[in-house]
């Protein structure tokens, strides 16, 4: 990847990132969320991991963030009001505690052997026969595994989220509804958004 | 060409954002979602020494990261959901007592 | 170097112009078509300075939508209602749009051509995973809807927003089911090599087209793009009876008219999938590179010809879908929620896997 796309990416994720942690507003947040993951995407692909970043952008801004902004509207979230002076000592330790941190991860990237640099990679790397070629054969068992572990996510969720009052007369219908909409009928949606809570 | 160590620096800072969201923040679902960007700049470490070693092994982990993040959304997500039902809230500050 | 960079401008503006004059070629098709199905005129009055009456032809509405109605549209006030993000309600249409227009990028749409000793496909940029950033776009296109919704400050927007983005996601996992047993079947992800694979006949022939090989893939691939495009009988997120508009309830003016385009966009890219992957692209029956070869019969034809009615044929193709799709969408009522979900998870979802274990295992057979 040239330096200058590099540099241009790196801003555009750390200006996003801290978007995430320092809006008020939970939608917001998400969408700077969205952003970072799609400028992460787009550096996966700089780097050769051509498959890696498109399923990036498939599943994780395509699926993952949809179902936070699901639960977003579900629960009605509304901006969190400014004087957080509660948890001050929290937050100055917060801060102090990722500055150490990054600090510390430094010494050590510094310290670690780093290899050679880029060098050309093999023809077809990161294509998807090159991942699925290493998925399939050295990676079978944590790949069965994991399929295992997203079922176990999914009743898992729909176990949880269902409300207590359909508990009972569950009936098959309810029963095969998906992760994404498991709760949407307990609560009534209530869209208002104060004019003043918004950014 | 940019080196690997740049990609690890800016791995570290997204790393260290990400902890930081969860240490400041009130809402339960902000501090997911900064677990979500912990996990997206180990990724790209991966991503990073993937390519220079050439292997494609740091890939397919992503790919299991990936998945494992999926599942993880999902569960959590129910939970927060779970909790806000019985609580009415979801900062992580009026969640302090451990029973309904 | 400069020249590559021209020829893939021109080639990225090239598609860019022919998509959005396709969009606003379908916006005067559904309006007359819908005026012939349900038996009334239709749009007939405009006209520049009674040009058309002087010289004695019909009125067909061309002025009305293309050129009235795009001026009326961007001249109104363009309407933010009170306590709404305005940052957000103006982002959500482009958000929506863009997605849809790069999808093209990958559609190919003629065999290669040379100019000036430059080699080239006819499609904006040939990438080996083309079908990967297609189901990319799409998932990304989630948020201009759904951020629209939410921004306008209402709860039938709220309430559209939320349905687009459910439908969308729910009706992605068949799409990409569909596409998956394709890819499977041809084993590439790019979409020229798909076509191209779709050449030539069987049994002397039949023509090589996907369709005759995934019909089921088909069905499902246009039923869930159908979805996708949000267009009847899968209108849930803008039911005009229930929801006012839906998520565009708050907009006006230009911006509606972005969200107008991309359901057309949206209408031309299901179109093009699917002539891409079950219909030969731009493969021509029974044309080859040099030449027409029907039963023994052969007509010589020189290469740029070849090419010529590739292009030709591919558009044939992609507006007869458009059509298709418009004719469904005043045809058929609308569905009720619930029996929406359970056609994307009950139905789609599990004959989009079958259909996957059965390409599975005939590809594995037919490996062995």
């Amino acid at each position: 990847m040239p330096l200058g796309l590099f540099i241009f990416l790196a801003a555009i994720a750390v200006l996003s990132a801290l978007g995430v942690i320092l809006q008020r507003n939970p939608v917001h947040c998400l969408l700077a969320l969205v952003l970072t993951l799609l400028d992460m995407a787009v550096m996966f692909i700089g780097l050769g991991a051509v498959t890696v970043g498109f399923l990036q952008a498939i599943v994780y801004v395509g699926a993952i963030m949809v179902l936070f902004l699901f639960v977003i509207w579900l629960l009605n979230l509304q901006a969190e009001d400014r004087g957080g002076s509660r948890q001050l000592a929290l937050k100055f330790f917060g801060v102090v505690g990722a500055a150490v941190l990054i600090a510390e991860l430094f010494v050590f990237l510094v310290k670690a052997p780093s290899p050679a640099g880029m060098n050309h990679p093999p023809p077809l790397f990161g294509s998807i026969a090159s991942l699925a070629g290493a998925l399939f054969t050295n990676y079978l068992i944590a790949f069965e595994a994991t399929s295992l572990l997203l079922l176990v996510a999914v009743i898992g969720a729909v176990a949880l989220a269902r409300h207590p009052a359909a508990a009972g007369s569950l009936s098959p219908a309810q029963g095969a509804q998906p992760v994404a909409s498991g709760g949407s009928e307990a609560r009534p949606v209530t869209p208002e958004h104060k004019a003043g809570g918004m950014g | 060409m940019t080196p690997p160590s740049w990609f690890m620096a800016l791995s570290a800072v997204l790393f260290a954002i990400g902890v930081a969201g969860v240490l400041i923040r009130r809402n339960v679902i902000v501090m997911l979602m900064s677990i979500e960007l912990m996990l997206n700049a180990v990724n790209l470490t991966f991503i990073a020494i993937s390519r220079a070693l050439g292997s494609v092994d740091g890939q397919v982990i992503v790919l299991f990261v990936i998945t494992v993040a999926a599942a993880e959304a999902a569960a959590g997500l129910a939970i927060i959901i779970s909790a806000f039902r019985n609580r009415e809230t979801v900062y992580a500050d009026e969640l302090n007592v451990m029973r309904w | 170097m400069l020249i590559e960079l021209a020829i893939a401008a021109i080639r990225a503006i090239v598609m860019l112009l022919l998509v959005l004059n396709l969009s606003a070629i379908l916006l005067w098709f559904e309006r007359k078509g819908s005026a012939l199905i349900q038996d009334r005129i239709g749009a007939n009055r405009a006209s520049v300075l009674g040009l058309g009456s002087r010289l004695g032809l019909p009125n067909f509405g061309l002025v009305n939508t293309l050129l009235a109605d795009p001026i009326k549209m961007f001249t109104k006030e363009d309407f933010v209602p009170d306590g709404a993000d305005h940052f957000l309600h103006g982002l959500a249409p482009f958000l929506a749009l863009f997605p849809v227009l790069v999808a093209f990028a990958v559609v190919p749409i003629g065999d290669s051509v040379t100019i000036a000793g430059h080699s080239f496909d006819l499609v904006p940029a040939n990438l080996n995973d083309g079908v990967l950033y297609i189901l990319a776009a799409i998932g990304i296109g989630v948020y201009g809807t759904a951020l629209g919704g939410w921004a306008s400050n209402n709860r039938w927007a709220l309430l559209g927003g939320i349905r687009a983005s459910a439908q969308m996601i729910s009706y992605e996992i068949a799409m990409g089911l569909a596409i998956v047993a394709l890819i499977a079947t041809y084993g590439t992800l790019s979409l020229q090599t798909i076509v191209r694979e779709q050449g030539g006949v069987w049994f002397g022939l039949l023509p090589r087209w996907g369709i005759f090989i995934q019909p089921v893939a088909c069905l499902l691939l246009l039923t869930a793009g159908m979805a996708e495009s949000k267009r009847v009988p899968f209108d849930l997120p803008e039911s005009e009876s229930e929801l006012i508009a839906g998520y565009y309830t708050e907009y006006s003016g230009g911006k509606q008219a972005v969200f107008m385009l991309t359901d057309f966009a949206e209408v031309a890219l299901v179109a093009m999938l699917v002539t891409t992957f079950f219909f030969g692209g731009w493969q021509v029956p029974w044309l080859y590179r040099d030449g027409f070869h029907l039963a023994g019969a052969f007509v010589a034809l020189p290469y740029w010809a070849v090419v010529v009615m590739g292009v030709i044929s591919f558009w044939i193709k992609t507006v007869f879908f458009c059509c298709l799709q418009i004719l469904i969408r005043w045809t058929l009522p609308r569905f009720r929620y619930d029996q929406l979900m359970r056609f994307g998870w009950k139905l789609l979802v599990p004959v989009g896997l079958l259909n996957l274990v059965a390409t599975a295992i005939v590809v594995v057979l037919a490996g062995s």
